[in-house]
């Protein structure tokens, strides 16, 4: 099932464009300067869809996103009932949290950043190590996980059972079911598909307004897309190819994928690939929340990152100057747009 | 009849034993070639990895496997000896997917 969003730009198959990014690269990456058919070619690469994907085993009902907004709000989802799904992924924050790393049970941090919830409904994976396949069985991991909301399912489908508004708002949403773990992950992986980013100046410009950004915010695309190479792991309209990599960052004891599939050595310190869209609210970055600005995301890919034998092939020192710098910068202030105002759910 | 159909179903069966195939994948442009795949029970399907960056088969199914790492050229093989649909993908780029049906 689909569900329409307000865009008016042309359908969009996101896996192809996503497919498409890297014979892209390699085309424009011989033009020094692209022409105009080029960057059209580029823009093409980042058309949103107009509809968001929900799969046929769980479908949309307006019933059940409000089901799990409900859910997504409700602290009484962790054990001490001052924690919700929201307190890390803010609305507020870009659905992140502005910590460096996510703060769990007890405030304790945790050893890594928020991830956005924004734009998941094109999730291929789920988690910075993609331990999970599916946004309904990410949805129920950091509610039941120890260091995080700390939950048992059996403790949480007990506790909302002894609130009335819970059993009869789900007996509306799954008439004979009422609350399991199945409906509590479906009613909150459907609300979390329909966060969506905004239509933003980028994507106005994408469409044919030339004054939706600046030119030095064109310069910078130019660059993402070319000299840069950003779009080899930030591809599609999200911005992500939820591919994993070693991006060189400083190493911890956080192996990241490598840990969920050993036998990998090129998995070592790989994380999922992030999606840019809204990034400028969403500060700290990295998986480890170790940069506070775009810039300093910048100059650590023209560093080069650490070398070590599973840092990433596409991980090469650049050689950009401080204009270059401020214009990939300047590109990617341009992914955010004006969302629409996150209204609070009253709980049962 | 019942001993000539016995006959002929144990000539059948000698027949598949011996005619398992080995089934060549590609993954050029981080995509399996086919992304949809049938093959006979004891056949085995050789991930032959013909792209320019490393990939990470996974197979999930009635049995599971998990191939390691592979270099560009480098190739591995795995046995289907159950029926069933299996599912792959790269632990790397799990936007690369391929179903095999064995039958």
């Amino acid at each position: 099932m689909r569900r329409l969003l307000r865009s008016s730009t042309m359908i969009a198959n996101v896996a192809a464009l996503c497919f498409a990014a890297g014979t892209a690269v390699a085309d424009t990456q011989v033009a020094a300067k692209p022409g105009d058919a080029d960057i059209a070619a580029m823009k093409k690469l980042y058309v949103r869809p107009t509809e968001i994907p929900f799969p046929a085993e769980n479908a949309y009902t307006p019933a059940k996103a409000e089901l799990g907004k409900t859910l997504f709000f409700d602290p009484r989802l962790s054990r001490s009932g001052v924690q919700a799904c929201v307190s890390c992924h803010n609305p507020s924050f870009g659905w992140e949290d502005g910590h460096k790393t996510a703060v769990g049970e007890n405030m304790l941090a945790l050893g890594r950043n928020s991830p956005t919830i924004i734009n998941r409904a094109w999730g291929e994976i789920f988690f910075w190590d993609g331990r999970a396949e599916s946004l309904e069985a990410q949805a129920t991991g950091p509610i039941t996980a120890p260091g995080e909301m700390n939950t048992p399912m059996d403790v949480l489908i007990d506790r909302l059972k002894g609130i009335s508004g819970y059993q009869k708002k789900f007996e509306e949403v799954f008439p004979g079911e009422g609350i399991t773990e199945k409906n509590i992950a479906a009613s909150i992986a459907t609300f979390e598909r329909t966060i969506v980013s905004a239509e933003a100046p980028f994507d106005r410009w994408v469409a044919g307004d030339e004054k939706a950004i600046s030119e030095d915010a064109k310069r910078g695309f130019i660059l993402f897309n070319t000299k840069a190479n950003c779009v080899s792991c930030h591809s599609g309209w999200t911005f992500t190819d939820d591919s994993f990599h070693d991006i060189g960052l400083a190493a911890t004891d956080d192996i990241g994928r490598a840990k969920i599939v050993p036998g990998v050595p090129e998995l070592q310190y790989a994380f999922k690939t992030p999606g840019l869209r809204n990034i400028d609210q969403r500060a700290p970055y990295m998986h480890d929340g170790s940069m506070a600005t775009l810039e300093q995301v910048v100059r650590h890919y023209v560093d080069g990152g650490q070398q070590r034998p599973s840092l990433d092939a596409e991980m090469k020192p650049m050689a950009l100057n401080d204009q270059e710098v401020k214009d990939l910068v300047a590109f990617m202030q341009t992914l955010t747009g004006q969302d629409r105002p996150m209204t609070l759910p009253v709980l049962p | 009849m019942r001993i000539a159909a016995i006959i002929i179903v144990g000539q059948l069966a000698f027949a598949a034993a011996a005619s398992a195939d080995e089934v060549t994948v590609g993954q050029a442009g981080k995509a399996f070639n086919p992304a949809d795949l049938a093959v006979k029970v004891g056949d085995s399907v050789k991930f032959n990895n013909d792209d320019t960056v490393t990939h990470a088969v996974l197979v999930k199914g009635p049995h599971e496997s998990n191939l390691g790492q592979m270099k560009p050229g480098d190739a591995k093989s795995v046995s289907f000896d159950q029926a069933g649909t299996y599912d792959v993908k790269c632990a790397i780029h799990p936007k690369m997917k391929l179903t095999i049906n064995v039958q």
